[in-house]
């Protein structure tokens, strides 16, 4: 007898293995624990960095040794995807919470406003984070952020 | 406080919560959006060495379907034996007086009308730097002067052993780079940070100088007038690439034919008795060696050091027929007793050695025998079955012959010997793995592991190993525990934005100092995003193309997971499916977003895909459709073939010529092609009225000429040169 939930979990199962290696650069079945992060959120995941990092504590090995096995990994990926764990933001959530930081209410963000509450608030930004997002984010001619257009631009991508 | 305040302040604080929960979210989102980013761009990555090893992997087929032919082919008339030993001649290194005469540069004259850089000889260093300036301007060098410049950088090599040693002590730094690949700018950025090589400033060139790019011609000529003017300081190891019958493939003999429409041909042979003198490697300090691409678990330094070099021409032909059928014929006419013939332990190897004391009879058995393990074999890698069995062939095994044969084979087999050291340094490529097993992607030299590497270092009191040969995102990567330093220095090598350059430094303490680059303007300004955006467009349409080549057997896999026919199939059978046909080792499920636009419900109705793939690239409607999937899946081993044929380089070939290669290829590649077919596409050649037939047109017209809008792009960029140093 066919069964769908089944095939369901071993379509996910692939899809995991698959992105694990990409990163497997050794071909043993392991990843380095810094990539982590990585291959969870390109699995469609969206976990803040707390998130995350319980999820590393399931997976890593009693002593840690820098590297996470793919069958350890496997169980817990599965679970989550199968949970919908970690579920991305959708566009007007992520409005909204631009609009919150935007005191003023002008509909743009400074460029130093920006980096203030990405590398000051929440879960601060690393410099080249920093230097990244404004790449894309900072319209040059104003030097500032018109957060609307920014999320239209780079929903296009997803 | 009154109420007021803690009012306002617990506001405060909501609104402070508020903040930064919204910086999270942000935050979160962001992240993941790079994540994703940096998945696609692995993805992108692994989807162009992919293909560009399965192409060398074609390069090596295609050298298998001439040694195929040398020992096999029996030719059925006086004009086809002709054009078989045309083709199958083997190039003997030239003497010099011969050299003198074939390609004499007295007789080209330079006309008032050149504005180029003129040489005289002995050169001076003002001609090397006046050279640079030149091709900077975008000027051309005159062909008398690259002859006269060919001539003397071979007498100069000539004098060169095969492993070159430099020391620390005369020059402070050894500057050692690696793959240019007819990237010019990227020469040009390293002279620019690192300066002019001089008695101060030694550099090493690990080979790959020519094909792919479309400046190798510039490149070499600028090496090699350095190499003149500063014998001490530039040393150049020889690449893969360094051979005519790889040129004839990626794009350097196309090159040359362009630049030079009149003396062209002379310049291409010139160069071929240039490369075979190349150095194979470089020693520093005796501590570091330099080699293109690796090792073996036979690599033998002294044996290297022994070799005469030159008589390897091109590393992809074997043989000469004529020995092997001398050969043959002895043993056959002797009639000693059969001893039962077993299958040769070395048919895996191209060039195979037949059994002396076989009879006739047992001849023809073996002949048939291995006929069909050869077509088995190219079936296997054309990709009509497993091939479990090939990974677990040695570089050892691949080798052993009885004694018998050894005495007999007698200098063939030194010989053999001595090639197989030369492919293993050339083609080699390191990986995680103990061990050496047979370079199956590549198709030759090896894989070597960790363990061959510490063998060999040990044995010869050797601390690193430099090579190059593979392209790496950030231009250089150490493995097999600091012991293997890849080096690469073509930047953008599949597209701009795809990769960095790096060069390495080495002072007397040979610790390796890095330097990175990337020569292109638009690369900076373009962000992140739009960089990976370019690179993968570029990787998703080869892609595209692999998969239409593939149609006819993409359907039929497709069909087996449809046993209802119902024209549907679930998106994880698509992606086994697509892996079983095309097998490059790809995260299909990954990739799926991009090459599959439309799938209701996790389902997908695979006709009307490959369809809109087909409507992409299809350009000739009334030629069967197969036969141009065919055509265009083999389409660089076609203009290969025809560029071999075409022995003068004038772009003609003969209608009869043309059937009897397409009847060669076709039989050798499996291929079915009808009757009506083959007139098909006969009537849909332009050829003029004396039987010749433009094949440029002919490639043209089924698009088979590689186009790489990449390049295009970046060569009408002004040269100047922006970098990022990270050391």
């Amino acid at each position: 007898v066919f069964c769908f939930a089944e095939a369901l979990i071993a379509d996910i199962q692939k899809k995991i293995t698959e992105a694990f290696e990409v990163f497997d650069h050794e071909c043993n079945k392991t990843v380095d624990v810094r990539e982590i992060g990585t291959i969870i959120r390109s699995l469609g995941c969206c976990p803040s960095e707390s998130e995350l990092h319980d999820l590393l504590a399931e997976v890593e090995e009693e002593e840690p040794t820098g590297y996470i096995r793919l069958e350890k990994f496997l169980p817990m990926m599965t679970k989550v995807l199968m949970e919908r764990r970690y579920r991305p933001i959708p566009e007007d959530v992520l409005l909204r919470a631009f609009e919150v930081l935007d005191v003023n209410k002008c509909g743009h963000l400074t460029k130093e406003e920006l980096v203030k509450y990405m590398t000051e608030e929440g879960e601060p930004f690393t410099q080249e984070e920093m230097e990244e997002m404004l790449s894309a984010a900072v319209d040059p001619e104003t030097n500032t952020v018109r957060y609307k257009d920014y999320i239209t631009m780079m929903v296009v991508d997803e | 406080m009154g109420c007021g305040s803690s009012t306002n302040a617990y506001y405060l604080l909501r609104k402070s919560e508020k903040a930064f929960k919204a910086a999270v979210l942000i935050q979160r989102w962001y992240r993941r959006y790079v994540a994703r980013l940096e998945m696609r761009r692995r993805c992108t990555w692994r989807i162009f060495q992919s293909i560009e090893y399965s192409c060398e992997q074609d390069q090596i087929k295609l050298h298998n379907f001439f040694s195929y032919l040398m020992d096999h082919f029996t030719p059925s008339s006086s004009n086809e034996r002709d054009f078989i030993s045309r083709i199958l001649t083997e190039e003997e290194s030239y003497k010099d007086t011969e050299l003198e005469k074939l390609c004499d540069y007295e007789s080209v004259e330079v006309p008032d009308s050149y504005m180029g850089p003129h040489l005289s000889f002995p050169l001076r260093p003002d001609h090397a730097t006046a050279l640079v300036e030149a091709f900077k301007q975008k000027q051309q060098l005159h062909a008398r002067y690259v002859l006269k410049l060919l001539h003397e950088t071979r007498r100069h090599l000539m004098q060169l052993p095969n492993i070159n040693h430099v020391s620390t002590c005369y020059s402070e730094e050894v500057t050692v780079c690696g793959d240019l690949h007819g990237r010019l700018d990227d020469l040009f950025l390293i002279f620019y940070k690192n300066g002019l090589p001089s008695p101060e400033k030694s550099y090493v060139f690990n080979g790959d100088f020519v094909d792919r790019g479309k400046q190798s011609i510039e490149i070499l000529i600028i090496l090699f007038a350095f190499l003149l003017v500063y014998p001490k300081e530039v040393h150049l190891n020889r690449g893969n690439h360094e051979d005519h019958m790889v040129n004839l493939r990626y794009g350097f003999t196309k090159e040359v034919m362009q630049k030079y429409k009149v003396h062209g041909k002379k310049i291409l042979k010139m160069l071929q008795n240039v490369f075979c003198w190349l150095p194979l490697g470089t020693l520093i300090d005796q501590k570091v060696l330099i080699l293109h691409g690796g090792v073996s678990d036979m690599t033998d330094l002294e044996l290297l050091g022994q070799i005469e070099r030159h008589k390897f021409v091109s590393v992809l032909r074997g043989k000469k027929r004529e020995e092997k059928c001398r050969h043959v014929d002895s043993a056959a006419m002797n009639s000693e007793s059969p001893e039962g013939v077993d299958s040769p332990k070395c048919s895996s190897f191209p060039g195979s050695c037949l059994h002396p004391s076989a009879s006739r009879t047992e001849l023809s058995q073996w002949v048939r025998q291995t006929v069909q393990e050869e077509l088995e074999k190219c079936r296997r890698q054309v990709g009509f079955g497993e091939t479990p069995a090939d990974k677990e062939l040695t570089c050892v095994s691949s080798v052993t012959m009885s004694e018998s044969e050894l005495e007999s084979c007698g200098t063939s087999h030194s010989r053999q010997e001595e090639w197989k050291q030369i492919v293993d340094i050339l083609w080699s490529d390191p990986v995680p793995q103990e061990g050496c097993t047979m370079n199956t992607v590549r198709g030759g030299g090896c894989y070597f592991g960790p363990d061959v590497t510490e063998k060999i270092l040990q044995k010869h009191g050797l601390q690193l190993l430099i090579r190059s040969h593979e392209c790496k995102q950030e231009g250089y990567e150490f493995c097999h525990n600091r012991k293997v330093l890849t080096i690469f220095s073509a930047s953008n090598y599949y597209e701009v934005g795809s990769n960095r350059g790096a060069y390495v430094k080495l002072g007397p303490d040979l610790i390796p100092h890095f330097v990175q680059y990337q020569a292109n303007k638009t690369a900076h300004t373009l962000t992140m995003r739009q960089r990976i955006s370019r690179v993968e467009e570029s990787a998703f349409r080869a892609l595209r193309e692999k998969l239409f080549a593939h149609k006819s057997d993409l359907i039929c896999a497709f069909k087996g997971y449809d046993q209802d026919d119902t024209g549907i199939i679930t998106l994880s059978d698509w992606a086994t499916a697509v892996e079983s046909v095309l097998r490059l080792g790809l995260p299909w499920r990954m990739l799926r977003p991009q090459l599959v636009r439309s799938a209701a419900g996790g389902m997908l109705e695979y006709k009307s895909w490959l369809e809109h793939l087909a409507v992409e690239q299809r350009s000739k409607e009334h030629i069967q459709s197969s036969l141009l999937e065919t055509i265009y899946r083999n389409r660089s081993n076609l203009e290969t073939i025809f560029r071999i044929i075409d022995s003068d380089h004038s772009g003609l070939i003969s209608f009869e010529e043309f059937r009897q290669t397409w009847k060669l290829f076709s039989s050798h590649m499996n291929i079915e092609l009808t009757d009506d077919g083959s007139s098909d596409l006969v009537r849909s050649i332009d050829f003029n009225k004396d039987g010749n037939i433009d094949f440029n047109e002919f490639l043209e017209a089924f698009r088979l000429i590689e186009r790489s809008h990449g390049d295009d792009k970046a060569a009408e960029l002004p040269p100047t040169l922006h970098s990022r140093d990270s050391s």
